[in-house]
């Protein structure tokens, strides 16, 4: 026999309970804007209009949008098998070297219609190998996921160094950076697109890859919900005992979830690589494969709540950028500080306000209006 | 309450516990219409039900989880509001709950004085702690190693260190929920002794349970619940089993199984010399031979832990043999070629595994997702690379109106059901396919006694279409009521094989505990009803 409790409904725990987070933050983020003598009030102005307030911002907003969506759906695959993939940075890195190296070799021979499906699959065949390493350490070996895919990070990131500055560096360049790619190596940027159909927009870094995201977002949610592969993924997530009984391998689940993982985390590549920079150089991950986690832990793990977490971040980004611009008293750093509360309080601390508000859910409605669930 | 008391002892002194007219609803359901309940100082209080008859919501009301909507709890004669465990714990009440709430990798004493330290520093609180413990052991009969760290101890110790820990915040009514439900016949019997010594010391025991034999074996009082009502209260020696089972359902209930003479077909699983050896090098399952047949219910009788849950999973594929080899329906397995979960379910054999809640459901699941645990990657329930969820939903809602599930919610929470729902989510989905071997771990435990009779003709029904059924339980009387050959094991060994019809407690109990061979026992069995001289180990 169990205690029967009140039901907690799902908009509490995926719609309130995120929104008092990041009210908490940005009550935090008042107090210090208040302390340097900046209005709150105008800064949260000057942070929405930066993000949204004409094309060319909200371009920079989605771009960075993209980005989060592919990271925070790779740790929320990972995480439906209860693997916590901290190695989202350097699965993306490595994601963009697989992208830059295809592009790299096939741009003198190829058209942009095939290169394109290519370069989409070397930086998901890249970024699966990063996490497949950690994965089978796992899976078969015993070492803890978060420790070695932190570990990776720190791999990727001095690989990449070493190939940026002695194999894949331009000739007579100083910088370490490749060559750009040719036309066909360039996946078209949004403002390109609308040209096409005659519609005029503010260049802007936002191109093609946002679409892939909407793509993978809903492929995820079809694989995770709607096939027995996601099935798979979700039994040993929530019951490994249950998994075995039902004739479930977990290490192959293990190596399963997190290929996808670190696949989607690849496409920050295509993004980055592609879309953008049309070279391979050094950083361009900048900390979104971090950033991803919050974005997971902000949306539930599900494809819906990532988008809405990726474009709050989006929006933080660039309209955090737009108020160190437009208030010369916030610095650089201030912003980043701004970023980081919403990261405390929706990613670290994501579940510190679970407990309060669900008992006052409770106390107001829970007695008197909702039925009970099942007793027994 | 419907009627009047038979409580007459109650007026004497002031009753531990009066409970008037307490109402608590959840939404539309009223999990307790206007109970009242007196239990004697001193006295082991039984309450019976069925799962959902109300008696955990009775009890959470009582140790302040809830508060009633209406009604009026007194203690030991005083009026006494209980709005918080603490509440309850002032007044006190202790209870140890079904499933215990101990650091596991915290000494005994540590547990005990957790959340009732004396002050900041620990030196002190340890030492007076284990004084106090001590004495307690000592009143009470109950022997536990301070030193010994919780998470390592046997189940029945455990709980043992969950009613010191109620006796040590000075607790004089202990409230018991399902105490046996995780207990071997052996701990159950020396629980029982332990509350029956602390009945002597004047501690009131309020027990709450669904196991009949258990109110009879040690109850001074009993009170049936059902429906959220309080529907009698009997003294215990003036009621009966069938009484006791006909309040609580409603209805007549059959304890025993109708069943005819088996059909015995052919040899489906045969087993030989299946050896199971653990990491730390002792063989759980030793040199194991047997066969069962289609048609037949082969009961594996013994206490708990003596290798009959490691055999059912070794058969089922969940844990690799160590030696020996398995023939199940003409394919040979071995630890060379060893069995696994899914091949098994391709040959046809199902298995109801004895945790359903460690390894038979997952509790986040949605109800259907639960149902095809297993069969998952089965044609029916996909289409291409997708899973077909209206098929999942509408074979889900089929099995759930066959077992009478309820409720018949195929998207509702797994965990939202109650554990004899879920048990027929689980058989559901493991009979409902014809299996030609079906392996049974604990049908019935945690279940309430209608879903029992309905299981248990299940199984019967199972065997009487042909499949060959083994059934491990620590139930002695299900094993006899469902089996038609019962085998017994002792220390990962079979020593012994009794048909049903020549079992009775009294040999299977003397064979469980090794005192006799099958053919001494049998040989002394049939002019005895008094003497088995127990040689002890």
């Amino acid at each position: 026999m169990s205690t029967a409790p009140v039901k907690i409904p799902r908009w509490v725990d995926v719609g309130l309970i995120p929104v008092i987070n990041i009210a908490l933050a940005f009550l935090v983020s008042g107090v210090i804007l208040f302390a340097i003598d900046v209005h709150p009030l105008e800064a949260v102005e000057i942070i929405l209009y930066g993000a949204f307030g004409y094309d060319e911002a909200l371009g920079y907003t989605l771009y960075y949008t993209t980005n989060f969506v592919f990271t925070g759906l790779a740790v929320a695959v990972a995480f439906h098998a209860s693997l916590f993939n901290i190695g989202g940075e350097g699965q993306a890195y490595i994601g963009g070297l697989g992208v830059g190296l295809g592009i790299l070799a096939l741009d003198p021979y190829l058209p942009f219609i095939v290169i394109l499906p290519l370069a989409i699959l070397l930086s998901a065949a890249f970024g699966a190998a990063w996490a497949a390493i950690p994965a089978y350490l796992q899976a078969y070996r015993g070492s803890h996921i978060v420790i070695t895919t932190i570990m990776f990070n720190f791999i990727a990131a001095a690989l990449m160094v070493y190939l940026m500055v002695n194999v894949l560096i331009q000739p007579g360049s100083m910088s370490p950076e490749s060559r750009e790619f040719a036309e066909a190596g360039h996946l078209p940027f949004m403002h390109e697109v609308f040209g096409w159909f005659g519609v005029k927009v503010t260049p802007s870094p936002l191109n093609l890859s946002v679409v892939w995201a909407a793509i993978c977002c809903l492929l995820v949610w079809v694989f995770i919900w709607h096939t027995r592969w996601g099935y798979e993924i979700r039994t040993v997530g929530a019951n490994e005992t249950a998994a075995v009984y039902a004739g479930i391998d977990p290490k192959k689940v293990i190596m399963l979830a997190m290929c996808v993982s670190g696949a989607l985390a690849g496409f920050v590549g295509i993004n980055e690589v592609m879309g953008v920079h049309h070279r391979l150089l050094l950083n361009f991950t900048a900390g979104y494969g971090f950033t991803g986690i919050a974005v997971a832990l902000m949306g539930r793990n599900h494809p819906v709540g990532i988008v809405l977490a990726s474009l709050l971040f989006g929006m933080l980004y660039q309209g955090g950028a737009e108020l160190a611009f437009e208030e010369p008293k916030v610095t650089r750093e201030m912003v980043v500080t701004i970023q980081g509360l919403v990261i405390l309080f929706s990613g670290a601390l994501a579940y510190m306000m679970k407990g309060p508000v669900e008992r006052t859910y409770v106390r107001i409605v829970g007695m008197t209006q909702r039925p009970a669930a099942q007793e027994g | 309450m419907a009627e009047e008391t038979h409580i007459a002892a109650g007026q004497a002194a002031a009753p531990a516990i009066k409970l008037r007219h307490i109402n608590k609803a959840f939404g539309a359901v009223q999990a307790n219409r206007d109970v009242c309940l007196t239990v004697v100082p001193g006295t082991i209080h039984g309450i019976i039900g069925e799962n959902g008859a109300g008696k955990s919501t009775l009890m959470s009301i009582l140790y302040g989880f809830y508060e009633a909507d209406s009604g009026e709890i007194l203690i030991g004669g005083k009026p006494t509001p209980i709005r918080t465990s603490r509440d309850a714990i002032d007044a006190g009440i202790g209870m140890v709950h079904q499933h215990f709430m101990l650091v596991d990798t915290m000494s005994v004493v540590e547990n005990i004085m957790l959340g009732a330290e004396s002050g900041a520093i620990l030196t002190s609180s340890v030492a007076k702690a284990r004084a106090e413990l001590e004495r307690l052991e000592r009143d009470y009969n109950l022997d536990v190693d301070p030193d010994a760290l919780a998470g390592e101890l046997p189940v029945g110790q455990q709980q043992r260190v969950e009613i010191l820990k109620a006796l040590y915040r000075g607790a004089d009514i202990l409230i018991l929920d399902e105490p046996t439900g995780v207990l071997t016949p052996q701990e159950t019997d020396q629980l029982f002794r332990i509350l029956d010594s602390l009945r002597k010391q004047g501690v009131t025991v309020v027990l709450i349970t669904h196991k009949l034999r258990e109110i009879m074996a040690i109850t001074d009082h009993v009170s049936v619940m059902r429906g959220g009502e309080m529907v009698a209260d009997r003294v215990t020696a003036a009621t009966s089993k069938e009484e006791l089972a006909e309040l609580m359902v409603g209805r007549k209930v059959l304890l025993s199984v109708d069943k005819q003479a088996p059909r015995v077909g052919d040899t489906v699983l045969s087993v030989e010399d299946l050896t199971y050896v653990d990491r730390a090098g002792v063989a759980r399952v030793d040199h194991v031979s047997f066969q069962v047949r289609a048609g037949e219910v082969v009961g594996i009788a013994g206490v708990s832990g003596n290798g009959q849950s490691e055999l059912l999973e070794l058969l089922s594929g969940i844990r690799p043999m160590t030696a020996g080899q398995v023939d199940v329906l003409g394919e040979r397995f071995s630890a060379a070629r060893p069995l696994d979960p899914a091949a098994m379910r391709a040959l046809q054999v199902a298995h109801v595994p004895e945790d359903r809640l460690r390894m038979g459901l997952v509790r986040t699941f949605e109800a259907e997702e639960s149902a095809i645990l297993g069969y998952h990657r089965d044609p029916a329930y996909n289409r291409g690379l997708f899973m077909n969820g209206e098929a999942i939903r509408s074979d889900c809602a089929k099995k759930m109106a066959d077992f009478d599930v309820r409720p018949q919610a195929p998207a509702l929470k797994t965990a939202n059901f109650s554990g004899g729902n879920q048990q027929k989510i689980v058989l559901a989905r493991e009979l409902s396919r014809g299996p030609r071997l079906l392996l049974v771990g604990q049908p019935t435990r945690g279940v309430d006694i209608g879903a029992i009779e309905f299981i248990h003709k299940n199984l019967i029904a199972m065997r009487d279409a042909g499949s060959a059924v083994l059934l491990v339980s620590v139930e002695l009387e299900e094993i006899m009521s469902i089996s038609d050959r019962i085998l017994v094991m002792f220390e990962g060994r079979i020593v012994g094989e009794v048909p049903a019809a020549q079992a009775d407690e009294r040999l299977l109990g003397l064979m469980m505990a090794n005192a006799a061979t099958e053919e001494e026992a049998l040989a002394t069995h049939p002019g005895l009803p008094g003497a088995i001289a127990v040689e002890p180990e």
